[in-house]
């Protein structure tokens, strides 16, 4: 499916670029709308109450890892070691997985101490927010693992690099986005 | 299956840009007649003092569905459906870069207006206006379904314009014919590829808005209710963040048009082709920083106050060059009066006048008066009716040739601008003087003592002028089926590729791509690169098969949002199912671009 481009560059990735584009405008209003509601809380609990910095800490170095099991995917993918592949998809998804559990585990400890998303702006915003960015990473993971599912039948070679790559764009972005979140709303509070 | 091929089936899997242009524009037409029912509706309710021709709840789901249907549904598709027919082929190329996609654009954009269109079914059509304002829109004011059809219905509407500007950009950009640079490319199709960054920066935003709202409906947030420590003034910024992008996502495709066809009824080349690219560049830069000269009323202090004001001062100077650029080229020009021509000079007529209204309420203490009254919509209706939708009507009687391979019929163009010319200024012009005498926008009735009586009976009368004349138009295109003379490759003498193709086009467009060697390939047609005759026989094109799953996928969209209005999480669940089904079966199944 290689045409010549106007160009040089392949359609898929940059129609993948625009959407990016688009998806930033997408968490740039939902982050300025969780920034415009800092501190507008007319009840607790507040951020500082709640948010477990150590173990959100340990959630971004799992996900930041997992881009990196994600790069070294693709190397596998373009000179045809597709056992590695296999072995670092599967590595990049559980990344995503373990952070998903872990965004279960602080979504249900959170409404365990009163903050749900009815209860003031700040459960409203924060859930919105992180769940907006969950969603993202729940499609990263199953996209992955449908690669990796390809991958153990066969169906994925180095001929797909450009799908591989376009997977990582996306999880690489998922991952940009989780440090901007992680930054604005835990760290600085 | 060949393209070429006929019957429903053809249709409903159809990935040709041509056809999908086409059901883009038999829809939004059925749409745009719809919408129109509904104004000439409320202008009846209007004709006098104390109407009661309607209820106060079935006006305000008039005028809310008029103005939704009318951008939404009709304007906004209207443009896509020559987005769709002409870009390919003034680039061209044989298709849009994603066929699938495209197709999903179209099913999407059908299935989301039919949505928000049951809502009459229920006797719950949106009832909030077309911005929807916080917290008008809260369960506490508006606990009918009427909020929650337009909130889901216009999510539905965002994905499909979001997928058909991806796919835009990446056509305009991608697949040019060799030789055709950034800066040979037609004046349309360079609007296009504005229009559509607008729409994919634009559209993320209101999808936010939107998903607020749903929130705060469904789930009982309070992201517009201060009385949960949520602002109201946040649903307006964000709201016109993307509300004043969208003015130039309707306005831009038609400003495209006119520079297409003032020069090829001129038979002159559009004076400053540069310049009148680079202010549609800054039009789509500026178009950003502008918002809030929406919300002046709100009282967000001196400071943003004048930043707003200034901003929009300044955006009028690339909107004014363009208009210099169309009369300069006119100037000298051999004029050919055809309708085409007609709508495109009554454009340039029509949009100085909501131009300069529009300047009159960038200051802040003049729009303090204006604002919410009939003047604003006097406003809207010179930049819409008379700037896109002339633009519109321009474009199909100078593409009509070449999508159907008949010419609409002159004499009764000829009527139909000139009613419509007139209709319009007698419905419109009127409101300037209505709103400065204080007739609030949106009140479903008025009282004699406000002295506005005869006004309103004279923009009654010329909002059915209008309607008449869309009966002709509407006479035309079907008399033209049979009775319309044959168009042939090129009727106009134009410069762009579509017209080097037949009329309509082959389902491949183009036997060879051509090689474009400058800005005018057809009239300078020794620098085209013409096969000749014979010379060359082109390799057999492949045209790919249809498929089903777009049309599948994009049905999964209204089912999700029927399982939201009915509270049944198990038709959302199903929606999503299908989706995701749809998504496997497309991405594997096999196709060829
Ligand atoms: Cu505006």
């Amino acid at each position: 499916m290689t045409h010549a481009t106007s160009l040089g560059l392949d359609s898929r990735k940059l129609a993948f670029w625009t959407f990016i584009g688009s998806e930033c405008l997408l968490f740039g209003s939902l982050i300025s709308t969780y920034l415009i509601y800092k501190g507008k809380s007319l009840v607790g609990p507040y951020p500082p109450e709640i948010l477990d910095i150590p173990f959100t800490s340990f959630s971004t170095f799992d996900l930041l890892m997992s881009s990196l099991w994600m790069v070294l995917a693709l190397a596998a993918v373009q000179r045809g070691d597709m056992k590695w592949a296999k072995v670092w998809l599967f590595g990049t998804a559980l990344g995503g997985l373990i952070f998903l559990g872990g965004q279960v585990y602080e979504f249900s400890s959170f409404v365990h101490e009163g903050l749900t998303l009815q209860r003031n702006i700040f459960g409203a915003t924060f859930f919105v927010l992180t769940g907006c960015h969950g969603a993202h990473v729940t499609v990263g993971v199953i996209w992955l693992l449908t690669l990796w599912v390809r991958a153990l039948q066969g169906k994925l070679g180095p001929e797909h690099a450009m799908t591989v790559e376009i997977t990582g764009l996306y999880w690489h972005f998922v991952d940009v986005v989780w440090i901007v979140i992680f930054t604005l709303v835990y760290l600085i509070q | 299956m060949s393209a070429s091929a006929t019957g429903l089936r053809s249709w409903l899997t159809t990935t040709d840009h041509k056809r999908i242009g086409l059901l883009y524009f038999w829809t939004a037409f059925v749409f745009f007649l719809v919408g129109g029912l509904e104004a000439l509706v409320i202008r009846a309710q209007l004709a006098g003092p104390n109407g009661t021709l309607v209820s106060a709840e079935a006006f305000n789901q008039l005028f809310t569905m008029h103005a939704t249907t009318m951008v939404f549904l009709a304007l906004m598709p209207l443009t896509a459906a020559f987005f769709n027919y002409i870009v390919p082929l003034q680039i061209g190329a044989r298709d849009v870069a994603f066929p699938r996609l495209n197709a999903f654009s179209y099913w999407v954009f059908l299935l989301g207006g039919l949505f928000m269109n049951a809502s009459f079914l229920f006797g719950a059509a949106p009832d909030g206006g077309w911005f929807g304002y916080a917290n008008l829109t809260s369960k506490q004011y508006s606990p009918g379904l009427n909020i929650d059809f337009w909130l889901l219905g216009l999510q539905i509407l965002g994905i499909a314009s979001l997928a058909a500007g991806f796919n835009f950009i990446v056509t305009i950009l991608n697949l040019r014919a060799p030789g055709l640079k950034m800066m040979r490319l037609p004046v349309f199709t360079w609007m296009v590829l504005v229009t559509q960054f607008l729409i994919i920066t634009a559209f993320p935003v209101i999808t936010v808005a939107l998903v607020l709202l749903m929130f705060d409906r469904f789930f009982g947030t309070s992201f517009y209710l201060p009385a949960g420590g949520g602002n109201p003034v946040l649903w307006q910024h964000l709201f016109w963040i993307f509300g004043h992008p969208e003015v130039y996502i309707l306005i831009l495709p038609a400003m495209g048009i006119v520079s297409e066809v003032l020069p090829t009824f001129s038979r002159k080349p559009l004076f400053g082709y540069t310049v009148v690219v680079y202010s549609g560049v800054l039009i789509g830069f500026m178009g950003w920083g502008v918002w809030s000269h929406h919300m002046f009323s709100v009282g967000l202090g001196p400071i943003a106050d004048s930043f707003f004001a200034a901003t929009t001062l300044l955006i009028a100077i690339p909107t004014g060059v363009k208009i210099f650029n169309w009369i300069a080229t006119l100037w000298g020009g051999q004029i050919r009066f055809a309708a085409a021509m007609k709508f495109a000079l009554g454009f340039i007529a029509m949009f100085i006048i909501g131009g300069l209204s529009g300047v009159s309420h960038a200051a802040p203490p003049a729009d303090l008066q204006q604002t919410d009254t009939y003047y604003v919509v006097a406003h809207i209706h010179y930049v819409l009716f008379g700037g896109t939708v002339f633009g519109l009507f321009a474009g199909m009687y100078y593409w009509w040739p070449k999508m159907t391979g008949r010419l609409l019929d002159e004499r009764l163009g000829n009527w139909h601008f000139w009613l419509t010319f007139i209709g319009m200024n007698l419905a419109f012009f009127p409101m300037h003087f209505i709103g400065l005498l204080g007739m609030p926008r949106r009140i479903y009735t008025y009282g004699p003592e406000l002295g506005v009586s005869t006004m309103n009976l004279v923009s009654t009368i010329g909002a059915f002028l209008i309607g008449i004349a869309a009966l002709i138009f509407v006479y035309n295109m079907w008399r033209t089926r049979r009775h319309g003379a044959v168009a042939g490759d090129d009727p106009w003498g134009g410069a762009t590729l579509e017209w080097s193709i037949s009329s309509p086009p082959p389902p491949h467009n183009f036997d060879v791509i051509p090689t474009v060697a400058s800005r005018l390939p057809r009239w300078s047609a020794t620098q085209l690169k013409a096969i000749p005759e014979g010379a060359e026989t082109a390799a057999p094109v492949h045209v790919p098969a249809g498929s089903w799953w777009p049309l599948i996928a994009a049905s999964s969209l209204p089912i999700m949002a029927t399982g939201a209005i009915g509270r049944m999480l198990p038709v959302v669940l199903a929606g999503v199912a299908i989706l995701i089904v749809g998504i496997y079966r497309w991405a594997y199944e096999p196709f060829e671009a």
